[in-house]
């Protein structure tokens, strides 16, 4: 008996839900991390009290935000055994093994020393708190690294092998699992994209206190930190970007045809559709707008190789199917117990297709006794969502460039010193810091529904990777969810927006705005 | 590779995660027995602080046991992984959104003065120690009955249960007696961090929970033998091969979960640290000698997990609908390599974190007094 279909739409909600609010806190903690390493070596070398301060101010706003990236975090550790229990047991013995060293490598490190970090200043000399920031740093970052390698390897599932003894997949080379493509440039992406939004948070408070005309100096030499540390970030995320791009076209054709919108291929080098309506049931886009030749620099970098277009991919795609049917008939040979040579060998030949034939289940549960009709209905299921995927890479793209444009505009300014003066470009950068968040879950977006109808592209179809649950239990989770999830997040946004406002005040040293005579009175806090 | 063969990796990954769940119970188990005493022993919102943060700085390394057990589970054991949180659905849901109370409510709960936000996050700590310490409990009780699933042939785990019918007598009683447990250590921890007051009450505390504890494991231990069915298996393929949970065979009787302990007496050790510990860290704790009490205290916690584990060794998971199905550690694990790899990370992160974690207790070690609260109290939780 398999899911129904409700079971497991409720499961992907429930995860694309719970991951997409994970990553509203996740990328603050990576970058933020480095800032704060950056003031805090500045304070060691130069002594000056203010960047001390900078330290303990912008860390009470990262421990604000640290908090909820763990209250979220340990809910996605548990979610695959949860919710995707036929995906843990299918792939578990590859893809457990990131998640295992995750937690020894990186969650480790991070949470043993940011409980330092806050309560060690007057146990440890400086250089010593600065080497605690840094492993907290390092230990956020690895654990980008280490999940990255799991979600890359869902994206291209390389060095793994399917057991007929065992009905999972085996890792064959875990080298090949950890050097993967798509992982280390997913890596680089997802950590510069996380710099970038914690350079952006910085930029956009820092520009309201000089808009405030309050503690400009401390806003100043912060502003000096993140515009820099910003403008590399966001270049890095651009450059990353486009190399993400093109790892993509090399490893999941479907995914840049349906970024691109891409229907049929063209010739050499295709042009890129800037705007449109993609429109799955016709499959054209409508209105489309198209600069010739870009799309095809773009992502094959050269002038003569094709981008392959969705209906093309999606013909090939129907022949992997009827191999599918092949592999899956073979492995019911072997299960049934004939475990003879020619057996296992006829399997061999057909395995690598076995994952298409699993697409067939949907439609009838033997595989073998598909209709043209539903081998049909499985190729189109292997097309994603066109008109979304298309929307979220162009509204990823957007925020990326403008914010090229605040960074460099406020490095530039910076290190002219009028920084202050430029009204316009304090207000776009307040107005501005939730841009970064848009960009990194529109970017999610892209990746993960990108994927579908997969979980394992190619391997394991979504539709039999959940759990044998109903409906009832995943109703009650998911109210659970978005209880506590929106209750926690009022509590945070009201914390943060507090302890903005506050300042350098809240660090109680007699130094800051809120505390000099003359100051409006009436803010008292912790 | 093949310097261990497939067999003795099997044992030893059951010997690294019973490493892992020790460690969560010992370590994350203190700070869950603080914060469950919390609202209890704190009179005032100043000697509620010094419990909070006696704590603080260290509760989230300890948390990490935790996630890091669950990770293991998975790469190691990924069939457990698997048909247990799925079946256990409901009851690990409760466990995450009581843990949500934590991270939160340690670091925002001092972050305003209003004593009803306070109050309200104290609370909320409770629910985040006393929960996840019982539900554990319940678990490990109801493994130890037999849980009903079972596979079919594509190895997809199908769970029959309910959630009510996990709160059975036998495993409510686990549950209570690792509750007290934990609640014991907790005590006994802060009569370590803290003095004056907080510490006499918590002096108090610990004789009362570590009695209960001991009564209830002793209660447990009875009922185990004459009134539970222990499973054994009676045939299975090579077992130093990969081997598909479904074909081997199983057999469950009375009493059977003490047959371990016939074969191999020294494992009697372990339900007599059980209780050894606790006396001892009762003890040690009247006395005085307030780190003697918490080594023995910790022991105990080991002695009382592993007398479970022994109990069950091979199993980790038996079906009691369908007892083919049932898991154990010898057809519920990764493949040879992945066990292989896994067990060289192991070696190498293992003792790393145990000195790096060690260093942070040493430089945050000593009372936790109001005094200090009172001095720093912008920058305490
Ligand atoms: C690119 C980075 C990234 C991504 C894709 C994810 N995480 Fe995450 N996670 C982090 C980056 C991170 C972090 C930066 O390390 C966090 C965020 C804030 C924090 O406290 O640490 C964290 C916290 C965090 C924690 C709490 C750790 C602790 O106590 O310190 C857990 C258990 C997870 N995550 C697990 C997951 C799982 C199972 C994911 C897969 C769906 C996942 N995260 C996606
Ligand atoms: C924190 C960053 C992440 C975000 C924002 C994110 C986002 C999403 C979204 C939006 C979906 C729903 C897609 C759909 O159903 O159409 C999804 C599904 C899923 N993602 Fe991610 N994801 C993240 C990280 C990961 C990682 C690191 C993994 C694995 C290690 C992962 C594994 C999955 C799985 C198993 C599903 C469910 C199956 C599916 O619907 O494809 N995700 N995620
Ligand atoms: C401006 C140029 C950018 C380009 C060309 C670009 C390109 C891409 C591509 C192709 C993917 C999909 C990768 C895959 O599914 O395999 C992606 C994902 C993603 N992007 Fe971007 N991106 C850009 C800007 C940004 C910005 C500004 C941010 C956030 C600050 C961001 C955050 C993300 C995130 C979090 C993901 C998901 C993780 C991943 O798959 O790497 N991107 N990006």
């Amino acid at each position: 008996m398999l899911p129904s279909a409700e079971v497991v739409d409720l499961s992907r909600l429930q995860f694309g839900a719970t991951a997409l609010y994970h990553f509203l806190f996740v990328p603050l903690t990576l970058g933020m991390t480095w800032i704060l390493v950056i003031m805090e070596s500045v304070y060691v070398m130069t002594g000056k009290q203010v960047y001390k301060d900078m330290t303990k101010f912008w860390g009470k706003l990262f421990g604000i935000n640290f908090a909820m990236g763990v209250t979220t975090g340990i809910t996605m550790e548990f979610q695959f055994g949860t919710n995707w229990a036929y995906y843990s047991h299918y792939v578990g013995d590859i893809f457990g093994a990131p998640l295992a060293i995750e937690g020894m490598m990186a969650f480790f490190l991070e949470s043993t020393f940011v409980g330092l970090f806050f309560f060690g200043w007057n146990r440890l000399s400086k250089e010593k708190h600065l080497m605690v920031t840094f492993l907290v740093a390092i230990g956020s970052n690895l654990s980008a690294l280490w999940i990255l390698i799991a979600n890359g390897w869902m994206q291209n599932p390389v060095g793994a092998e399917f057991n007929y003894e065992t009905m999972r997949m085996e890792l064959t080379n875990f080298a090949e699992v950890i050097l993967n493509p798509v992982a280390q440039v997913k890596f680089v992406h997802t950590v510069a994209a996380g710099y970038t939004t914690a350079a952006m948070f910085v930029l956009g408070i820092s520009s309201w206190y000089l808009l405030k005309k309050r503690d400009t100096g401390f806003a100043l030499r912060s502003i000096a930190v993140a515009s820099g540390f910003g403008l590399a970030s966001v270049i890095s995320v651009i450059v990353l970007g486009d190399e993400s791009g093109y790892t993509t076209g090399e490893v999941q054709k479907v995914k840049l045809a349906a970024v691109e919108a891409e229907w049929h291929t063209e010739p050499a080098p295709a042009s890129f559709t800037v705007m449109g309506l993609p429109n799955r049931d016709a499959e054209r886009t409508d209105y489309a707008v198209k600069i010739p030749y870009v799309m095809g620099i773009i992502a094959t970098r050269s002038t003569t190789e094709e981008v392959m277009g969705l209906i093309d991919i999606k013909n090939e795609n129907e022949q992997r199917i009827r191999n599918g049917m092949t592999a899956y008939a073979d492995l019911q040979r072997i299960k049934s117990g004939d475990k003879s040579d020619e057996a296992i060998a006829a399997f061999k030949k057909s395995k690598d297709d076995l994952g298409f034939g699993l697409l067939l289940k949907k439609y009838t549960p033997n595989v073998t006794d598909a209709t043209e009709e539903d081998i049909k209905h499985a190729a189109k299921d292997t097309i994603p969502n066109v008109f979304v995927l298309f929307w979220s890479f162009r509204v990823m793209v957007a925020m990326g460039v403008l914010m090229l444009f605040i960074f460099a505009a406020s490095f530039y300014f910076t290190a002219k010193r009028t920084i202050s003066k430029q009204t316009w470009l304090l207000r776009l950068a307040l107005f501005a810091i939730p841009v970064p968040w848009i960009a990194a879950e529109a970017g999610w977006i892209v990746a993960e529904m990108g994927r579908q109808p997969w979980t394992i592209s190619g391997i394991l179809p979504t539709h039999l990777s959940t759990s044998s649950l109903g409906a009832g239990e995943l109703y009650f989770s998911i109210a659970g969810f978005i209880g506590f999830y929106t209750l926690l997040l009022i509590v945070e946004m009201f914390l943060m927006f507090r302890y903005a406002r506050l300042g350098p005040s809240s660090l109680h040293t007699g130094r800051y705005y809120f505390e000099r005579a003359g100051a409006p009175a009436g803010l008292t806090s912790h | 590779m093949t310097f261990i063969d497939y067999e003795t990796l099997k044992l030893i990954w059951w010997l690294f995660i019973g490493v892992l769940l020790i460690g969560f119970a010992v370590m994350d188990g203190f700070d869950m027995g603080v914060t469950t005493w919390l609202p209890f022993l704190g009179k005032t919102d100043d000697e509620r602080r010094v419990i909070i943060n006696s704590v603080g700085p260290v509760w989230e390394g300890n948390q990490t046991w935790f996630i890091t057990a669950g990770g293991a589970i998975f790469a190691a054991w990924p069939f457990v992984y698997a048909a247990a949180f799925s079946g256990l659905y409901i009851a690990l849901l409760l466990v995450l959104f009581a843990l949500f109370f934590r991270p939160v409510g340690f670091d925002y709960r001092s972050k305003l003065e209003d004593p009803r936000w306070r109050n309200m996050w104290d609370w909320g700590l409770f629910v985040g120690g006393a929960i996840p310490a019982t539900v554990f409990g319940v678990a490990f009780g109801n493994l130890l009955l037999g849980l009903p699933f079972h596979y079919d042939d594509t190895l997809r785990s199908f769970y029959t249960g309910s959630f009510w019918a996990l709160l059975n007598p036998f495993a409510l009683l686990c549950g209570l007696t690792s509750l007290s447990m934990l609640m014991m250590h907790g005590a006994i921890y802060l009569q370590l961090r803290t003095d004056g007051e907080v510490q006499t009450r918590a002096t108090k505390a610990a004789v009362a929970a570590g009695i209960i504890c001991a009564v209830l494991f002793a209660i447990a231990g009875i009922w185990i033998a004459f009134g539970i069915e222990g499973y054994r298996i009676t045939s299975i393929p090579d077992v130093n091969s990969a081997v598909n949970p479904l074909t081997k065979t199983v057999e469950k009787s009375i009493g059977g979960w003490l047959s371990n302990y016939h074969t191999y007496p020294w494992m009697m050790l372990a339900p007599v640290s059980g209780f050894a510990g606790i006396a001892i860290a009762l003890w040690a704790g009247k006395q005085k000698y307030e780190r003697t009490a918490f080594l023995f205290s910790s022991i105990a916690i080991a002695g009382i997990i592993l007398t479970a584990g022994f109990s069950m060794f091979p199993f980790i998971m038996p079906s009691s609908t369908d007892m083919t199905s049932s898991l154990t550690l010898w057809d519920a694990v990764s493949s040879y390599k992945t066990l292989g790899i896994m067990f060289i990370v192991t070696l190498i992160f293992l003792p790393l974190i145990t000195v790096y974690t060690s260093w942070v207790y040493r430089v945050m070690r000593g009372k936790v007094t109001i005094q200090q609260i009172q001095d720093n109290t912008h920058t305490s939780y």
